[in-house]
């Protein structure tokens, strides 16, 4: 435990990508390989499950500093992290016995905790507070509330585990796909040679696109491209091996119960089959927006009812295995060639092709790319035909050309403080449309401001609170907001009848009185689109 | 019920220009140019050009000097009396008593037919090489800060600050980097510099200060205050320190290019605020030290209690927390005071910031 707070210490206190990937490499070759394991699948984000209720978590820490809990909440709220806060107000212990390393603390500790009833859940928390200082406590409050994140890029930590393997990037990075529980024995296939035993099951690592340049010529003629619809659904890889067929998130999580009917249909493919591409909702001929396949994510089972109202499809765009051979060293035309036969020779009914949009020019995909808002999508991919299928975010071969987001201006209503890195600034604001002489909230927005923005924004807030109501606070309606927008529902359970889609700031518009902002009325005549 | 159970009306107030005494006819660190101010200490936010009259504590008198002289206002009278001496102005016995903020700060007392006001300006009760210690005052009401008024705030002993940052110092001077440390320029700087003066023997290179700092450096030595051998950090000095020296500076230093000269840095800041993961991480310093010149919860809270006050009025920082707290848990009559009193570094927003923008 004591290395693995240091290894958290050096990540968290340096901003170097050099000195994060020195530390991660120091560590990895250092600890020992059950310790190993555990660090790299915490930083690496895997999911963990919450040991225990974080009410019971304040009271005893209420019990125990002595702080009544009212003040244990006023801390939270300003310090903004509850692990963070409950380090800082547990008391330090005297004389105190080193914690177990990393594996040991774990299995003890964290996930043996689970499993216990309350009083003995106590006993254990409050004997581990006797055994850590405040690091290593906040290190442990984060483990036992299921929400461990560090500030450390997981191409990072893919990046100093091929170092100390001895392997390339692309490789450890396939190697961490899938499944693997953090053992001993996980440990040292990831940084074997060469890797024996591996989940047969694992996807491919996912390649990944950066938004295209202001000026779109400059990644190369249009007639390198291969120009593709940007879906707007779940991107999803569909491994068909062995008996089972397994469909995968980006995010790296299986996804199969959402999707019954594909899961279903898709066994039908041959064996060592591996598509990429996109899980929608699918009425017809067109998708159906992500608000309706939001209602079939992360379900464990779909009634007919949701199936009948919520039709799905596959829309593959890229085929990374045939015939249990890993085709994603061949260049994208080939690729392509061998997908187009294989989805028509599958001949399933949710099984689609991603269409090829035509150009042959930039200007011509310009006026296409237009069309996109009344099609569904995001805008359109631009992949090289020559480009084999990477792993990752690389910048070159594959690119995403988005339509402009809607924009509106809107008036700053209600702010409270920010958590994680914006903890105790005034960072979230609600913000609002007239409705007459009124202001309506349409939206919440947390980001889209610069660092120097933010300070100046949270001064104005200090300055012009009009009214408290716990943690937040009404401020003067007198900054304007551009915000922007991915789309608009209507809803019923906000006050303004509508709902925005990924609302962030633009800009602030310092140049307009609150007066000119945007009225609801104008936002409703967009809900048609 | 007689006239006489009526409450007084209070000896201090907030106006439009700041804490008001009506009975003395004069301000406390106004923050509108007015005709008399008493002023706490030199800080920006406490001290502001543009009043007629100024009285401050004996030893804070130059710094208050300097801060006021910037006025294009004409010429400034400012006054100044030593600690504990008593001065009757208008209806009211006033004297300064030291807040333990910065060099020459000062608690102000005011009396008046039996009752008596502190207001203590900032104030901490840690030790500190470069002022004066806080001195308990008994008092009926005393306005007290809240800046770090949350029990979350515990201060590490300074000795153990100064350790960390020499250990700091040295591992970056082993990695051929300067050490580039951020501090307020008034008080905290100097602070940092007197705690690594016992240090100094172990020391891996001489420590040169940024200009703004360098100009504040007199007033202390010439109090008798012992700090540390600097140097003006010029082009020539910089050359010379690189890789093994420490600089001192304000925060508005960091990530400009003034720091170039010192070659491949390692940025370090002190301020009260380090004591949170999310400041620390927001601000872009490699490191983070514990550093504050005002009271932790702990010495808010034995602050107030030292002065035996039933009624507490406090001023900028968690207000509405601390009043809560005093209110519920210590049964004193407690509540909110507003001002424009910034604390630490305006807030943990401005922690760092180049200027305090925005104001108005």
């Amino acid at each position: 435990m004591k290395r693995f707070h240091a290894l958290f210490q050096a990540l968290d206190t340096t901003r170097k990508t050099s000195a994060k990937e020195a530390a991660l490499v120091d560590y990895f070759q250092s600890a020992p390989a059950a310790d190993a394991a555990w660090a790299a699948h915490l930083l690496l984000g895997r999911k963990g499950r919450r040991a225990v209720n974080t009410r019971l978590l304040r009271e005893w820490a209420s019990e125990i500093s002595g702080h009544p809990l009212w003040l244990v909440e006023e801390s939270y709220d300003a310090v903004g992290d509850l692990a963070e806060t409950i380090a800082l107000l547990v008391p330090e212990p005297a004389g105190r016995v080193e914690p177990p390393p990393l594996a040991q603390f774990i299995e003890e500790r964290v996930i043996g905790l689970a499993a216990l009833d309350e009083d003995a859940k106590k006993a254990l928390v409050l004997d581990t507070w006797r055994i850590t200082n405040e690091g290593e406590r906040f290190l442990f409050h984060k483990l036992i509330s299921g929400g461990f994140r560090v500030g450390v890029a997981k191409g990072l930590v893919a990046r100093a585990l091929s170092v100390v393997a001895g392997v390339d990037k692309p490789t450890m990075l396939h190697r961490l796909s899938g499944r693997w529980e953090p053992t001993a024995e996980a440990w040292q296939r990831l940084i074997a040679e060469e890797e024996e035993g591996a989940d047969p099951l694992r996807p491919y690592p996912f390649f990944l696109a950066h938004p295209v340049p202001d000026e779109i010529a400059e990644i190369g003629p249009a007639t390198d491209f291969q120009a593709e619809w940007k879906w707007d659904g779940i991107r999803a890889q569909a491994v068909r091996r062995g008996e089972e067929l397994l469909l995968w998130s980006r995010g790296e999580d299986l996804v199969n119960t959402g999707f019954p009917e594909i899961t279903a249909e898709f066994r039908a493919l041959p064996k060592g089959t591996v598509l990429d591409g996109e899980l929608l909702a699918w009425d017809g001929d067109a998708p159906m927006g992500f608000h309706a396949l939001q209602r079939r994510i992360q379900r464990k089972s779909v009634s007919a009812k949701l199936r009948a109202e919520v039709p799905t499809r596959f829309i593959a765009y890229d085929l990374l295995e045939q015939g249990g051979e890993d085709l994603r060293a061949l260049p994208l035309a080939d690729r392509r060639a061998r997908l187009e036969s294989l989805v028509a020779a599958a001949n399933l009914p949710h099984l689609g092709l991603a269409e090829i949009v035509p150009g042959p020019t930039w200007e011509e995909l310009a006026a296409t790319r237009e069309s996109s808002r009344e099609r569904g999508v995001e805008g359109l991919m631009l992949k090289r035909r020559d480009a084999p299928y990477g792993a990752g975010r690389v910048r070159g071969p594959w690119w995403k050309w988005k339509i402009d987001p809607f924009t509106v201006d809107t008036v700053m209503i209600y702010a409270q403080r920010g958590h994680g890195r914006r903890a105790s600034l005034y960072t979230d604001y609600t913000l609002g449309v007239w409705d007459g002489d009124q202001l309506v909230p349409v939206a919440k927005a947390y980001s889209g401001l610069t660092d120097a923005e933010i300070r100046r924004v949270d001064h104005f807030v200090r300055r012009n609170i009009k009214d408290r109501f716990g943690p937040v606070r009404v401020v003067e309606p007198k900054l304007v907001f551009e915000i922007a927008f991915e789309g608009i529902q209507p809803s019923p359970r906000h006050k303004s009848g509508i709902a925005l889609r990924f609302p962030r700031i633009a800009r602030w518009r310092e140049d307009k009185p609150p007066e000119e902002a945007d009225t609801l009325e104008s936002l409703r005549e967009l809900l048609g689109s | 019920m007689a006239a006489s159970f009526q409450s007084k009306p209070d000896l201090v107030r907030t106006t439009e220009h700041g804490l008001w005494c009506e009975a003395g006819g004069f301000y406390i660190d106004p923050w509108k140019p007015v005709d008399r101010a008493i002023v706490t200490h030199a800080h920006a936010d406490h001290t502001r050009p543009g009043s007629l009259r100024y009285l401050s504590s004996e030893r804070g008198a130059d710094l208050v000097r300097q801060r006021t002289s910037l006025a294009v206002h004409g010429p400034v009278c400012v006054e100044s009396i030593p600690y504990g001496e008593r001065r009757q102005i208008g209806d009211v016995t006033v004297s300064l008593h030291p807040a333990g903020h910065v060099l020459g700060s000062a608690q102000v007392r005011i009396e008046h037919r039996g009752e008596v006001w502190v207001v203590a300006g900032d104030y901490k009760v840690d030790p500190d090489p470069t002022c004066e210690p806080f001195e308990a005052v008994a008092c009926d009401v005393f306005i007290t800060e809240s800046t770090f008024g949350l029990p979350v705030f515990d201060w590490p002993s300074p000795e153990s600050v100064a350790g960390e940052i020499m250990a700091w110092w040295q591992a970056n001077a082993e990695a051929g980097r300067t050490s580039l440390l951020c501090a307020y320029a008034l008080g905290k700087s100097q602070r940092v510099l007197a705690g690594l003066l016992p240090h100094m023997g172990e020391a891996p290179g001489p420590i040169a200060v940024h200009g703004a700092l360098h100009n504040l450096l007199p007033p202390y030595r010439a109090q008798g205050i012992e700090l540390p051998e600097t140097r003006y950090a010029s082009p020539e000095v910089a050359k010379e320190i690189k890789g093994r020296g420490l600089v001192v500076a304000p925060p508005s230093g960091n990530g400009t290019p003034w720091m170039r000269k010192f070659g491949d840095v390692s940025t370090g800041f002190a301020s009260g605020w380090m004591a949170l993961r999310g400041p620390r991480r927001r601000r872009n310093f490699d490191h983070g030290f514990v550093v504050s010149d005002h009271a932790d919860w702990k010495g808010l809270l034995s602050a107030i209690e030292a002065t035996g006050a039933s009624r507490v009025l406090v001023t900028h920082g968690y207000i509405d927390t601390l009043v809560r707290y005093l209110s519920e848990e210590r049964g004193l009559q407690a509540e909110r005071l507003d001002s424009e009193f910034e604390g630490e570094e305006g807030s943990s927003a401005d922690v760092g910031a180049t200027t305090a923008e925005g104001a108005e």
